[in-house]
Parts: structure tokens; C-alpha cells; sequence
């Protein structure tokens, strides 16, 4: 097995055996869509519009709630360091533990959120592009999350300042993944130019965001 | 720019330009003010509103063109070492915040009167806003992290992403805007601007550039005798240790 | 003042943000000066001084990598910093 995906494996498996993370991830995403309605009023129409709205910002949210955690045990334990003067280069590693986070965090709250779509009316139909948009934004999602995890490495209230920082880069994903099921859903026009916008943006951001991502690793690491 | 690296030497020009500048941006202001308000005639279709246009725009323009200054300084910070670099960009970010701060106080003052409604999330506005959530990211940041050194990297890095994100941020929410216009389509930007009125608008864009560049002189200032104060408060408890061991 | 029309209130309005946004700004910044030349003045006063000669970690804006290598030889001796209030 390359170091690469020994890596991979790794952060996976310990993800999964912490359990606990993915499933408050997940339930935090839970809470917060039942929380809306009692916001807003059960009009099951005006849930209907804004449920592809509700379900991404919660997801957003949801996930950098996680993101912390993309570095921060490695931090504590001094694996960090090891993992900087390994045969790894550093920007790699970065993209593995941000393909770490996708999979263990991206993913569940994206196949769950036709279930949530369920309580906010979603139209059936819409589902399955509900699922793949996504599954097509939720790596741009995880890739900056790392960015804000490695920029506040080891600080108090990581948690908060992390979400400050990387929310506002959020909003052309939140914009395009939420246009893609409006459009096929509502209309006008065709879901597919923002869906392949949205597309672009992971692509972009698994390309780019591990350099930034380990330039400030190792400006927390010195 | 590496003349000016020696922060001792950075200083001592401080000193001495500080007392003209100020000179200069009260000339600067007075004129503007002047201009602004009864030189310059009142557009045909805003009336006298478009007086807040001589604050609105200038502030934009420098609440956008000090974040592009933090950003070739975060360069600075990261590629070319430069000492001082990090020092501009954390004493820039507060005063470009405060820019940003008028431009959508006063864009929303400015939107009442003419489209009915305190807010709009129009192209601009949106993106000024976004901007200023960039800001204060930038500026938590400094905040939360002790050691100067590590600060300035950090901050240098959000800045450049933030920086190349900038230009899609727009682009997307351009996009958005043209799906969700309603019928009533409104000039956002504010009606064409009749050469007659521009006059004003570039002093009162002079004096807020002078005003940046004293402000942020006198903040540099400040963060480097912060920086030594820190140091020598650190090497004192050293001392306290070594001796009191 | 010239006649401001109906809407003068938002006009004064966005006018009065403007001048107590920069006023303050102005005055945080001047504040934040005179705060640290007083405390610098002041660790003067009680005799510590700058160790640029032996500890090179000191004012830490000083480059760690001295890439654009100006000369430091100002700094060799410390020496007291005329500080005018």
C-alpha cells in the first residue's frame, strides 16, 4: 500500500472508530432542518421553495462544525510534525486529510439530505440531483474547510474563527449548488450550467486549496 | 520598498511626514466637502441624494483598493520576506473595514430614498458585503493568534485566498442576480454620471487616499512599537526567571 | 447649507455615519499610537532596554531571514529611542 493511501485509510478508519463526530455531524444537520419550520411556519409551499436553500446552508454549517478535527489530533499528538518530514509532500497530505473529511463527513450529510428534504416538502423527483449536486459540491466544501482548519491550528475557539473565515468563500458553492435543483425544480432554464460551475469549483478547490491549506500548516507547525 | 525595510528608518519617515499629511488631508476633505455639497448641482433624477454618492463611491473604491494592498503585501510577507509587509497588511485590514463599513451604511442610506428599501442584493452591494466578512476574518484572525510572526503568515495566507476567491465570489453572485432580478429592473450601480459631478468625487477620492495612507502610517507605527513593547515585556520575564531561579 | 431636498434626513444620515466612522477610526488609531510610545517611554524609563546584540529573537519585526539584507549594523548597540509625545 502507498503512503498516500495508507494515509487515507488511516484517517478513515479513525474517523469512522470516533463515530461520534460523523454522528453529531449528522445530527447537528438534523437539528438545525427541524429547527427551520418552527422558524418559518409549516406553509408546506413556502418550505418547498426554500428547502434546496435550507438543506445546503445547513450542510454547510454541519460540515465546518467537523472541520477542526481535519488536523487538529494530529496536532496533538505530534503525528503532524512526523507526517511534515515524511515522504509525503505536505500539500498531499493536506488533500488526503481533506478526502478524509469528504468521505466521512461530506458524504453522509449529502445522502442524507433527501431524508431531511422529506420534512421541508422537497419534491421527490428532485432527489437524486438534490443527492448529486451534493456529492459534486461537497469536496469544494471539504478542501476549503481545510484551508480555515490549518490556518487556526491549535487555537481556542478554533471552532468559530474557522467557520468566520471560510463561510463568505462558501457563497458561489451555495449559489451554484442551490441554483442547480432550484432550476430543475422551478426553472428557468436548464440545471446543468450551474451544476457544471459547481463541478468546477470542487475541481479547482482539490486542485488548489492543499497548497494553501499546507503553507499554513506549516506556518502554525514552525 | 527595501529602503524602507529597516523599521528604525521606517519610523523615523513616519515622524516626518505625518504633520503634512494631515495638512494635506484636511485641505483635501475641506475642499471636497465644499464641492460636494455647494458646488456640485443636483442630478436631474436623484436630487440631492446623489450627494451621498461623494462618500458612497470614493469609500468603495478604497475599501477595495486596501484589501488589494493587503494582498500584494501578503506577497510580500510570503515570497519576499519583507519585514515590514506583514506590519502593512495588519494595520491596513481595520482601516479598510471601516471603508467597507461607509460604502454599505451609506449605500444603503443612499438606497431608501431611491428604491424604496434600506437593502438590496444587488451585484455590488453583495459583493462589498462579502468583502467585509473578509475583513473581519482577517482581522479575527490577528487577533487570535499570539505570536506576531505566525500572524502575519497566516493572515497573509487567508488574504491571498481570499483575494482569489474575490473575483469568483463576484462573478457568482453577478450570475445570481441575473436569475432572481425582478421585473422592475433598477440601475443598481446608480444612474450615469454626468461629467459635472465627477469633479467632486475625485477630490473627496484624494482626500480619502491621503486619509488611508496617514492612518495607516500611524498604525504601522503603532504595530511596530506594539511588536518591541512585546519583546521586551518577554525578555524582562525571562530576565525575572533566569534570576529568580 | 443649500436646500436639501425632501430626503436631506438620509443625506445628513449617511454623511454623520461617515464622519463618526472615520472619526473613530482616527482616533483608535492615534490612541493605539500614544498607547504604545507611552508604554515604550515607559520600559525605557525603568532601564530595559533593546538586546539587539545578544538576543536576536527581540523586536520580532526584525526579518528572521534577513533575505532583503539591509544593514542591521544601526542596531548593534542599544541604544535609547528618542520617542517625542
Amino acid at each position: 500500500m502507498s503512503p498516500a493511501v495508507a494515509l487515507l485509510v488511516r484517517d478513515v478508519k479513525l474517523a469512522w472508530r470516533e463515530g461520534g463526530a460523523i454522528g453529531v455531524a449528522l445530527g447537528f444537520y438534523l437539528v438545525v432542518v427541524v429547527l427551520m419550520p418552527f422558524g418559518l411556519g409549516p406553509d408546506l409551499n413556502l418550505l418547498a421553495r426554500i428547502a434546496p436553500g435550507m438543506l445546503w446552508v445547513a450542510l454547510l454549517l454541519a460540515a465546518l462544525l467537523s472541520a477542526d478535527r481535519i488536523f487538529h489530533n494530529d496536532y496533538e499528538d505530534g503525528t503532524l510534525d512526523v507526517l511534515t518530514t515524511g515522504p509525503l509532500p505536505l500539500p498531499l497530505v493536506a488533500a488526503i486529510k481533506s478526502l478524509a473529511h469528504w468521505l466521512t463527513t461530506g458524504v453522509p450529510l449529502a445522502l442524507m439530505a433527501p431524508v431531511l428534504g422529506l420534512l421541508l416538502n422537497l419534491p421527490l423527483d428532485a432527489m437524486p440531483l438534490l443527492v448529486l449536486t451534493m456529492l459534486a459540491g461537497t469536496p469544494a466544501v471539504s478542501f476549503v474547510a481545510a484551508i480555515g482548519a490549518s490556518l487556526t491550528l491549535g487555537l481556542r475557539r478554533s471552532g468559530l474563527l474557522l467557520a468566520l473565515l471560510v463561510l463568505p468563500l462558501y457563497v458561489p458553492v451555495l449559489i451554484f449548488g442551490v441554483s442547480t435543483v432550484s432550476m430543475a425544480i422551478v426553472g428557468p432554464g436548464s440545471p446543468w450550467p450551474p451544476f457544471l460551475m459547481l463541478c468546477a469549483l470542487s475541481l479547482a478547490s482539490i486542485v488548489l486549496a492543499p497548497f494553501a491549506a499546507a503553507a499554513a500548516l506549516r506556518t502554525g507547525l514552525r | 520598498m527595501i529602503s524602507l525595510a529597516n523599521p528604525t528608518r521606517f519610523l523615523g519617515l513616519v515622524e516626518i511626514v505625518v504633520p503634512w499629511l494631515t495638512a494635506l488631508v484636511v485641505i483635501l476633505l475641506g475642499a471636497g466637502l465644499y464641492l460636494s455639497f455647494f458646488v456640485a448641482p443636483p442630478d436631474y433624477q436623484q436630487g440631492e441624494t446623489v450627494r451621498i454618492m461623494y462618500i458612497h463611491v470614493p469609500s468603495a473604491w478604497l475599501a477595495m483598493g486596501i484589501y488589494a494592498i493587503i494582498a500584494i503585501a501578503a506577497l510580500g510577507t510570503l515570497i519576499w520576506r519583507h519585514p515590514l509587509a506583514d506590519v502593512a497588511a495588519k494595520a491596513a485590514a481595520p482601516i479598510g473595514a471601516t471603508f467597507t463599513f461607509v460604502v454599505l451604511v451609506t449605500g444603503s442610506l443612499w438606497g431608501k430614498p431611491m428604491w424604496g428599501t434600506y437593502w438590496v442584493w444587488d451585484a455590488r452591494l453583495t459583493s462589498l458585503l462579502v468583502l467585509f466578512l473578509l475583513y473581519l476574518g482577517l482581522i479575527a484572525l490577528w487577533q487570535a493568534i499570539e505570536e506576531p510572526g505566525r500572524a502575519g503568515r497566516a493572515a497573509a495566507i487567508l488574504a491571498l485566498v481570499g483575494a482569489i476567491n474575490l473575483p469568483i465570489i463576484k462573478f457568482s453572485v453577478d450570475w445570481w442576480n441575473t436569475l432572481h432580478q425582478p421585473a422592475s429592473v433598477f440601475r443598481a450601480g446608480g444612474p450615469t454620471i454626468d461629467p459635472s459631478l465627477l469633479t467632486p468625487l475625485f477630490v473627496m477620492a484624494a482626500a480619502f487616499v491621503a486619509l488611508f495612507v496617514l492612518l495607516h502610517l500611524i498604525a504601522m507605527r503603532a504595530e511596530i512599537l506594539r511588536r518591541r513593547v512585546r519583546a521586551l515585556q518577554q525578555s524582562q520575564v525571562e530576565h525575572a526567571a533566569l534570576a529568580g531561579a | 447649507m443649500p436646500e436639501l431636498g425632501p430626503h436631506a434626513a438620509f443625506i445628513i444620515a449617511a454623511y454623520a455615519v461617515a464622519f463618526v466612522a472615520f472619526g473613530a477610526l482616527t482616533l483608535f488609531t492615534v490612541e493605539d499610537d500614544r498607547k504604545q510610545r507611552r508604554l515604550l517611554m515607559e520600559m525605557e524609563r525603568r532601564g530595559i532596554r533593546r538586546r539587539s546584540a545578544t538576543k536576536p529573537a527581540a523586536p520580532s519585526v526584525k526579518m528572521a531571514k534577513p533575505k532583503a539584507a539591509k544593514a542591521p549594523s544601526k542596531r548593534g548597540t542599544p541604544r535609547p529611542r528618542k520617542t517625542r509625545s
